[in-house]
């Protein structure tokens, strides 16, 4: 009933405005949007209580009103009053997506290596157009997830990071994401991610809320790691109570590539994360991994799956969560190993500390594996501090509220230990203290660089 | 220093310390021996304040404070110490992070400030020194992966670290090999000063040979139930805890 309410409201928007939302975007979106309605209408959001949506209701927060950017209108903001990301040791080449539109009045302009693009999806189809006709849409198909299909029909802009073959970006780049509106805001986010033959780079996003009202965002991530390529994706969402969002990111990649996704959330309203890794070529190897501190009634569900398509590959995942107050996270992972992928090393680990009687964890390992050569490890736990160690501290003059947080950013050590990137590691590990400290600052500018 | 006046305690309802009477003064040294079971371990626990134990009746002033009414950090930071007989791993808590927030806690209660960085490490090195604790050891996660001895080693480090009024010594010899237990001994030894004092609680007479106590006490069925200078710690060698059972009436 709610799904079809729901899916009604975004079929007749479709209908209605189709033509102005073409007229605004560039034909690399266009072209994908007929077949993404058609999808949509066929499947709608994926319904409560489903296998892959047991915990979360998507319907239910698309049913309320949001306005939509669809005539592109500027949003009075200039991002580079809002953040100054000018502390020296993470330095980054930085760029600003307001809602779901690319900021282009870059400054100082950033200087990249040779063939390198950042940029706005539409200039880079005007540059590229035969490479973004190769990647746009082809690893999130609209088939796949009612969310991804709603994405595809509506979104106009979006961001890209191309690195051709044998390029190396030194400096890491960075995207902040800044949800900015004085009436309810629906925003859809695109990022597509292109490294050619081992070409190198790390992008590190930020999503951030500056005003009070509610933001709804789905956003859809490409990354394509070809041959050799070495890629490392950051995600830190730093939102608020209002924000609702439902993200996927689709990683594939090819033989003896190597890709970290880290999906960092410390401040949130709702928020689904989906995450699908394809290894297709061999030796290739990636570790997908994320965080997130949870409090009042604030929820969390990670949804993964892990394709082994080919032998030789290796995958790493590890989700931990701290939850307390009533807070509510769930956790579902699959390892899909494919027949004839022998040699495969697949390692999944989820841990969760539950603070209150009231927080709720779902967890769910899924291991699917049709190849007889592999090493395939699951581990899940979900419990509290352990008593014996915060005495222990305690005894030795911490006192329990410091011991406590000491022991859950302990707790996530070794997520944060994943982060390739030195200044980044050691700024996330006093973001953590932070906010466990509830000294966190939420939607007043930047934490990365503040 | 400390005085424990009819102190009684138990654990899920049992009685296990069942009026104990002790008094320790500074620069003295005190050996509490008894079998098994007969509370030892229950004592040094209701000293530093673990809350699985609770305290039914009973006194206790340390250094004219009431001990019973403070936490258990504020109790550490009033100068007392546990050397665990079972020290606890924490994973992902390094020993400097550890040792730094600790000693400034310590700072803090004493209102002083936080110690520098450079301070920080230097004391770290020569306190290492004292107890032959390898500099990986220090910079590891605490107690994780760290062998029985160097567990025991570790203890004996942060007491150095933390410079306690009354160190409690909980079976710090059990597990530890005869040069293990050398260096922990020659430890507390250098550690020892006429003001400050310590409680060892030990099965056996080897620690004793190392760490000389001025009085020696016998715990049994949660009482103390003798006291004597060191000549004691030989008779107990000698006669066995069986002479001690029998001189009260069991079997």
């Amino acid at each position: 009933m709610n799904n079809m309410k729901a899916e009604q409201q975004y079929i007749d928007l479709f209908n209605q405005y189709e033509e102005l939302i073409c007229r605004h975007a560039s034909a690399i979106q266009n072209n994908p949007r007929k077949q993404a309605f058609t999808d949509f209408r066929k499947n709608g959001f994926p319904k409560k209580g489903s296998e892959d949506y047991t915990y979360t209701d998507v319907a239910a927060a698309f049913i309320p009103d949001y306005g939509f950017n669809i005539n592109r209108l500027d949003i009075p903001v200039n991002p580079y009053e809002v953040f100054h990301c000018d502390v020296p040791n993470l330095s980054t080449s930085l760029y600003f997506m307001v809602n779901d539109a690319f900021y282009k009045k870059i400054s100082p302009k950033v200087s990249l290596p040779e063939g390198v693009y950042t940029g706005n999806l539409q200039e880079f189809a005007e540059k590229y157009p035969e490479i973004a006709a190769k990647y746009y849409g082809k690893a999130a198909k609209s088939s796949r997830d009612g969310i991804i299909a709603f994405n595809t029909m509506f979104a106009q802009d979006g961001f890209v990071l191309y690195v051709p073959a044998n390029t190396k970006v030194e400096r890491p780049i960075q995207l902040v994401n800044i949800m900015r509106s004085d009436v309810d805001l629906l925003a859809n986010r695109r990022l597509l991610i292109i490294l050619e033959e081992n070409a190198e780079a790390k992008l590190l996003v930020c999503d951030h809320s500056i005003d009070a009202v509610n933001f709804l965002i789905t956003q859809v991530v490409e990354i394509f790691a070809d041959e050799g390529a070495y890629f490392d994706y950051y995600d830190l969402e730093e939102s608020s109570d209002n924000t609702s969002r439902f993200a996927s990111i689709h990683v594939q990649q090819e033989k003896a590539s190597n890709v970290v996704v880290n999906g960092i959330t410390l401040t949130n309203g709702f928020t689904r994360n989906n995450y699908y890794v394809e290894l297709n070529g061999e030796y290739a190897e990636t570790s997908l991994c994320g965080m997130s501190i949870l409090d009042q009634k604030k929820h969390l569900d990670t949804y993964s799956t892990i394709t082994h398509a080919v032998p030789s590959c290796t995958s790493n995942e590890l989700f931990k969560n701290v939850l307390t107050d009533s807070a509510t996270g769930a956790f579902s992972g699959r390892i899909h190993v494919k027949e004839g992928a022998q040699k495969t090393v697949a390692y999944q680990t989820n841990r969760n500390l539950l603070a209150t009687r009231e927080a709720r964890m779902y967890s769910k390992p899924q291991l699917e594996i049709y190849a007889d050569d592999v090493k395939c490890l699951h581990g899940m736990t979900t419990g509290q501090l352990d008593d014996n160690a915060l005495f222990y501290m305690q005894s030795r003059g911490i006192p329990w509220e410091e011991a406590k947080m000491l022991l859950s950013v302990a707790f996530t050590a070794d997520v944060i230990a994943n982060v390739r990137l030195e200044a980044l590691k050691d700024r996330l590990q006093m973001l953590v203290e932070k906010r466990f400290r509830g000294e966190l600052a939420t939607c007043k500018g930047c934490n990365i660089c503040n | 220093m400390l005085e424990i006046k009819n102190l009684h305690a138990s654990i899920n309802g049992k009685e296990i310390l069942k009026g104990i009477n002790l008094t320790v003064n500074a620069g003295e040294i005190h050996a509490i021996m008894g079998p098994n079971g007969s509370g030892k371990s229950t004592l040094s626990s209701v000293l530093v304040g673990n809350p699985a134990f609770e305290v039914t009746e009973g006194e206790v002033t340390f250094n004219g404070k009431n001990l019973l009414e403070l936490s258990p950090e504020e109790r550490s930071c009033e100068g007392l110490f546990l050397s665990f007989q079972y020290p606890v791993e924490i994973p992902g808590v390094s020993m400097v992070n550890f040792m730094r927030a600790a000693l400034n806690e310590h700072r803090k209660y004493n209102n002083l400030p936080p110690v520098s960085a450079s301070d920080f490490l230097k004391l770290m090195r020569e306190k290492r020194a004292i107890v032959e604790l390898d500099n990986k050891l220090a910079s590891r996660s605490v107690n994780e992966g760290f062998s029985g001895g160097e567990k025991k080693r570790n203890e004996i480090f942060q007491m150095a670290m933390l410079e306690p009024k009354l160190a409690i010594l909980d079976e710090t010899d059990s597990g530890l090999d005869i040069d293990a237990l050398r260096v922990v001994a020659n430890g507390v030894n250098k550690l020892r000063t006429p003001e400050n004092a310590a409680i060892v609680i030990t099965h056996y007479q080897r620690l004793l040979d190392y760490i000389k106590p001025d009085v020696v006490h016998v715990l049994y069925k949660g009482k103390i139930v003798k006291t004597a200078g060191p000549e004691l710690v030989l008779e107990l060698e000698e006669k066995g805890y069986d002479w001690i059972k029998k001189e009260m009436g069991d079997e």
